[in-house]
């Protein structure tokens, strides 16, 4: 064998529980990327303490310079920090290492990984600094530092640079033949979130290259156009955490239950549904806009007659009936629910995942797609139910699934046994009841027409007096309540990580055989991944009936809440 | 083996044609929520034609100025009063009705009569604000450059705020201001 063979051999090692080739590159590039994500993680917390403990009146903590500070650092850090360092971490697992690939040009990968940390660091020293006192929105003419836009334009290239990455490890692998038969679902999902990923940066680019000329003084602003181009943006990078989380679900359902894919071609009819249409929602931000006309905003709120909605409910559905089925084949057959009974619950990725689900479904998604109706966004623009709405997506969705994946990253990629055990099988529970009690109080707000973004809910300076409904002094309670068992619950999660790359036990091939504490059941003993025989053909004919009792609760829940808004909307003053 | 008699996770790399017959459960929901799909898109040019909101408008751009410039005419002509340092204004039914968002005010305090038909235009002249009609909870995007003018008729009498809901800076949570409607 030659010497360039053997070193390539030497960078792979085969793991034990899955018997994939894993490359040190990758592995390392998900490491480094994950344990920054986790830093913004926990500065993202941090800001969610000061913001909870401001909204809630009652105890209003923060002046109102470093309440919209906070929040500035707050939206950053969640809403782009955190998630994209992790969404690469997932690239580099679902690219390389699901495909036993090598990685493709490390050196290139590691510059990717630094431009994003500078950029990082540049945009939240300048609003630390008081320079970019703009919130994550920054909707020009307001102003920050010309280093802020710069700052998010090198973290974008740094994004960009490593998504195609992803691009390039398909084209090795694929060329390389380290697999047989067609990518794995995960990876197809990962790459519906890459390419999403390559649009929405594209669109990162176009709004803040002009805005940082701007910032110069160089060129000129439209105002209208940057609200446009931003929510292309802003809502854009969203929908890669949609497809990057429900790859995630599909991942954790393999992982903890073995569940099955009922049908590929659906499922991955699905995601394309995502690259196509997704893109448009950057209209739902701009409904009750002067810019656009009514024709506009209906044919780009609804995603092209709303298909890419109809791909959110068929995931909706193949999630829940491929862990039903799986579970069913692991012999969990009786009655419509004993698979749910007899789930492993107390596996924080198998909790996580199904919280997530959830969250995301009732909560976000319903809640999303009514609001985003041209007319129905009269009443919600701007108002509580817009964060509402989207913790419960972002947050309860697409972040939990993210920490219930982690508990599965620690003991397979950096191969610690996951430390303080007995709290991580609870810190998805307690972060999904405080993120669910959170959003519902918010929504309650906003029907009473309670702005977002809004320092004092007194009006005590305003010249004319402002009462809210006294039922919105209880949610503002619930909210605080709901909001600091959350961020209780997130700051649990960064702790349970960090104490378990940093001091956690390592995951030996005799903690394994002796089913020692800090590991996930899946990794203890992964179910079974592939079926044949005749208990496939049993479970084939009888579906999945519990998941159709499930969807039913669901479709009810949509039908309710949607045509209650138009109600609510038809009672005010006639305007159009 | 036929395709039928395997079933593999998501991380496994199907062999294979995988392209085959749908389950009939799932085929069920598909059609149901494909069906969803085509009532959600239509509920909204349907409310255009029969429902009394919408968000249509007059829109046009114009020059904050200019904006600034109509709205001092407009008060001029129709002032009948002043409330906390604001002029009030009491246009004629149907007449252009014009409100300025400007950091950190409400420009001027509205009198309008109910049942009445009105054109309101809405712009800012420095940056985005949020024009939030409480406690009704009609809210409309005001940004500096747009003029964005609504018909609106009011269907109450009573004592009305406008709050800002956009961010515009660190005066943004004391920018409210008044439209009075009467019988």
């Amino acid at each position: 064998m030659s010497s360039a063979a053997e070193k390539l051999i030497s960078r792979f090692r085969t793991c034990e529980v899955t018997g994939l080739r894993v490359n040190r590159d990758s592995e390392n590039l998900i490491k480094a990327n994950a344990v920054i994500a986790i830093v913004c993680l926990l500065i993202g917390v941090t800001a969610a303490f000061g913001l909870v403990l401001t909204r809630w009146q009652t105890v209003h903590l923060l002046p109102a310079d470093l309440f919209y500070r906070f929040l500035t650092l707050h939206g950053l850090n969640m809403l782009i920090f955190f998630i994209i360092f992790f969404e690469m971490a997932i690239l580099y697992f679902a690219g390389p290492v699901l495909l036993n690939a090598r990685q493709p040009t490390p050196k290139l990968a590691w510059s990717a990984f630094a431009m994003m940390v500078i950029g990082m660091i540049m945009v939240n020293t300048m609003v630390l600094m008081g320079k970019a006192d703009v919130l994550f929105t920054s909707y020009p003419p307001l102003e920050a530092h010309p280093l802020y836009y710069l700052g998010v334009i090198i973290f974008a290239v740094g994004a960009l640079i490593a998504t195609s990455l992803f691009f390039a490890a398909l084209v090795v692998a694929k060329r390389e033949k380290t697999y047989k038969g067609s990518v794995p679902l995960v990876t197809f999902g990962a790459m519906t979130a890459a390419i999403i990923a390559v649009i929405t940066l594209v669109h990162g680019a176009a709004t803040y290259i002009p805005t940082f000329l701007w910032s110069l003084r160089l060129i000129e602003l439209d105002p209208q156009l940057y609200r446009l181009l931003f929510w292309a943006l802003g809502h854009s990078s969203q929908q890669i955490n949609v497809a990057a989380m429900v790859s995630v679900w599909y991942l954790l359902g393999g992982l903890t239950v073995g569940a099955v894919v009922l049908n590929e071609k659906v499922s991955r009819t699905a995601f394309v549904l995502y690259i196509l249409f997704i893109s448009m929602a950057s209209a739902h931000h701009l409904l009750v806009d002067p810019g656009f006309g009514s024709a506009w905003k209906i044919w780009n709120t609804s995603y092209a007659m709303y298909l890419a909605v109809l791909a959110s409910m068929v995931h909706g559905f193949t999630v829940p009936a491929g862990v039903e089925v799986g579970q069913r084949l692991r012999g969990f057959n009786s009655g419509r629910f004993e698979w749910l009974r007899k789930a492993p619950w107390s596996d924080p990725g198998f909790s996580g995942m199904v919280l997530s689900v959830v969250i995301f479904g009732f909560l976000g998604g319903i809640t999303g797609v009514v609001i985003g109706t041209e007319q129905i966004n009269i009443i919600v623009h701007n108002t509580m139910r817009l964060p509402g709405h989207f913790h419960a997506t972002v947050a309860g969705g697409t972040a939990l699934s993210f920490m219930a994946v982690t508990y599965y990253v620690l003991p397979l990629i950096f191969r610690k046994r996951i430390s303080m055990w007995g709290l991580a099988k609870l810190q998805p529970w307690i972060f999904a009841g405080g993120m669910s009690l959170m959003c519902m109080s918010m929504i309650y707000m906003g029907i009473f027409g309670v702005p977002r973004r809004h320092w004092d809910s007194s009006f005590s300076n305003a010249p004319f007096s402002v009462e809210f409904h006294p039922a919105v002094w209880i949610a503002q309670a619930s909210m605080g309540v709901g909001g600091l068992l959350a961020a209780t619950g997130a700051l649990l999660f960064v702790v349970i990580a960090v104490v378990t790359v940093f001091f956690g036990r390592p995951l030996t091939a005799q903690a394994l055989r002796e089913g020692a504490s800090g590991i996930p059941q899946g990794v203890l003993r992964l179910p079974q991944q592939l079926h044949t025989g005749e208990q496939v053909e049993q479970v084939h004919k009888r579906g999945a009936p519990g998941t159709v009792v499930l969807v039913m609760i669901f479709f009810a829940c949509f039908i309710l809440y949607y045509f209650v808004n138009w109600k609510i909307l038809s009672f005010l003053w006639k305007v159009g | 083996m036929t395709k039928n008699e395997s079933m593999h996770s998501a991380i496994v790399p199907p062999e294979g044609v995988w392209w085959t017959d749908v389950p009939p459960q799932e085929k069920i929901w598909i059609t149901v929520a494909f069906i969803w799909c085509m009532i959600l898109f239509a509920m909204m040019p349907v409310w255009h034609i029969r429902g009394g909101q919408n968000p249509s408008g007059i829109r046009h751009k114009v020059e904050p100025a200019d904006f600034m410039a109509r709205t001092e005419r407009f008060v001029e002509e129709y002032k009948v009063g002043e409330e906390s340092g604001l002029p009030v204004v009491e246009p004629p039914p149907g007449a252009h009705v014009y409100l300025v968002g400007r950091m950190w005010q409400w420009y001027p305090v509205l009198k309008l009569k109910k049942g009445v038909e009105y054109t309101l235009h809405l712009s800012s002249i420095d940056i985005n604000h949020g024009f939030a009609l409480f406690p009704l909870n009609i809210n409309f995007q005001v940004i500096p450059g747009y003029d964005y003018g609504l018909k609106v008729t009011p269907n109450e009498a009573g004592d009305f705020r406008i709050i800002c809901n956009e961010f515009c800076g660190i005066g943004h949570h004391m920018m409210v201001g008044k439209i009075l409607v009467t019988e």
